[in-house]
């Protein structure tokens, strides 16, 4: 991805999310409340950095993008109210609206679905990972 | 007195138990709750970003709906109460937002964020008041000690469901003592169960899930109350050792009006 292309996402994201990185003081709360932070290659700390410097490729990529729980749990024990699981949001949107980005299609369902699954997983799966 | 009511998908289908209690306990403490016309599913999660607009329609009808009737929402489902307190949060705080939105509506139809929307347990505490729950209370749980599950949904994000403290809660646990139960504190109670996880990575779910019903385990509950259809499914799927129940039931019970 060239770096014109990096700069344009990167002001996509940042206007989709209404998030401002500049606010974060490092503090790294956000990641040690996590509840998916040891299944993440990128923490959501490094998702507030590296959207902040541009390098944006390697979370596009990434399966980080779908580990998260929406949990808000970042977003509401932030001390700086940047709100990173809203950063997240906005980049696995990115990546779900590129022609082909869905995560997950219905045809998958059948396989990973058992008759007590309650029908808001499905619903909620479909809204998360598919565009 | 009438509230209108959005049940949601699950309540129909694997959540019945959730629905039917609530249904029946509110009519005992005199509240009918009036199932919105044609609703439509909420999409089970709340979607952060700015330029989601037509996700957030299903919410924006039912909440359009419930103010012509000029009643207050109610939903028992914690995902269906995340995602309508959302939408209705943005359409009062996001102009941009709202005016989008009511582009997407009929030219007769313009909602401005004005209905007042309440989860079953905040009707409780701010309609019936839980003082005249507890006089209404026929079989009083003498003695079950109950942890609250709240998870995520109930809590988060608090500017914009505004229910409790989300690090501190007390409803559920106040709502517990009305209906005559103990309630049992414990440390992973406003913690994630994994939810939509469960479909894909189900160890993530059974890791999450663990860690909450070990610690109320840990702490003593003889079971845990929840509100949603889908902590409840990991926490009893991933094997809970103390029962997983809905809070209506449990209320049902209290109110004397289960079996009816």
């Amino acid at each position: 991805m060239s770096l014109k292309n990096n700069e344009n996402l990167r002001d996509e994201v940042l206007r989709m999310s209404g998030v401002n990185p500049r606010k974060c003081m490092r503090c790294g709360k956000c990641s040690a409340t996590c509840p998916s932070y040891d299944e993440m290659e990128y923490h959501p700390h490094q998702f507030v950095y590296m959207v902040e410097t541009g390098d944006i490729g390697p979370l596009m990529n990434s399966q980080s993008l779908y580990k998260c729980l929406s949990c808000f749990a970042c977003v509401d024990r932030c001390p700086r109210e940047v709100e990173p699981a809203k950063l997240v949001e906005a980049l696995r949107l990115a990546a779900e609206r590129r022609q082909g980005g869905d995560h997950m299609t219905p045809g998958m369902i059948t396989e990973l679905w058992n008759e007590d699954l309650p029908q808001q997983a499905v619903v909620s799966a479909m809204r998360k990972y598919k565009k | 007195m009438k509230l209108s009511y959005f049940p949601g998908c699950t309540l129909k289908n694997k959540a019945q138990d959730l629905d039917t209690y609530a249904r029946k306990s509110a009519l005992a403490l005199g509240i009918k709750l009036e199932e919105i016309e044609e609703w439509q599913c909420c999409g089970g999660v709340f979607t952060t970003s700015n330029d989601e607009i037509a996700t957030k329609l299903s919410s924006v009808r039912a909440l359009a709906d419930a103010k012509e009737k000029g009643q207050a929402l109610v939903s028992v489902c914690s995902a269906c109460h995340n995602v309508i307190k959302q939408t209705n949060h943005a359409m009062q705080n996001d102009r941009e937002f709202a005016d989008k939105v009511n582009r997407y509506l009929s030219p007769d139809i313009q909602y401005d964020g004005s209905t007042k929307v309440y989860h079953y347990l905040e009707m409780l505490r701010d309609i019936v008041g839980f003082d005249e729950l507890a006089k209404k209370v026929v079989n009083p749980l003498s003695g079950k000690k109950i942890g609250a599950y709240y998870g995520c949904l109930l809590l988060r994000p608090v500017k914009a469901m505004e229910m409790d403290d989300p690090e501190n809660p007390e409803i559920m646990e106040d709502f517990i003592r009305a209906i005559g139960g103990e309630p049992v504190i414990y440390p992973y109670r406003n913690e994630c169960c994994g939810g939509y996880i469960a479909l894909e990575d189900p160890e993530l779910a059974k890791k999450k899930s663990n860690m909450v019903t070990d610690s109320a385990a840990r702490a003593g509950a003889d079971c845990i109350v929840t509100a949603c259809p889908l902590c409840k499914y990991n926490l009893v799927k991933n094997g809970s050792d103390v029962p997983v129940i809905y809070f209506t039931e449990l209320l049902a019970e209290a109110l004397g009006v289960k079996e009816d």
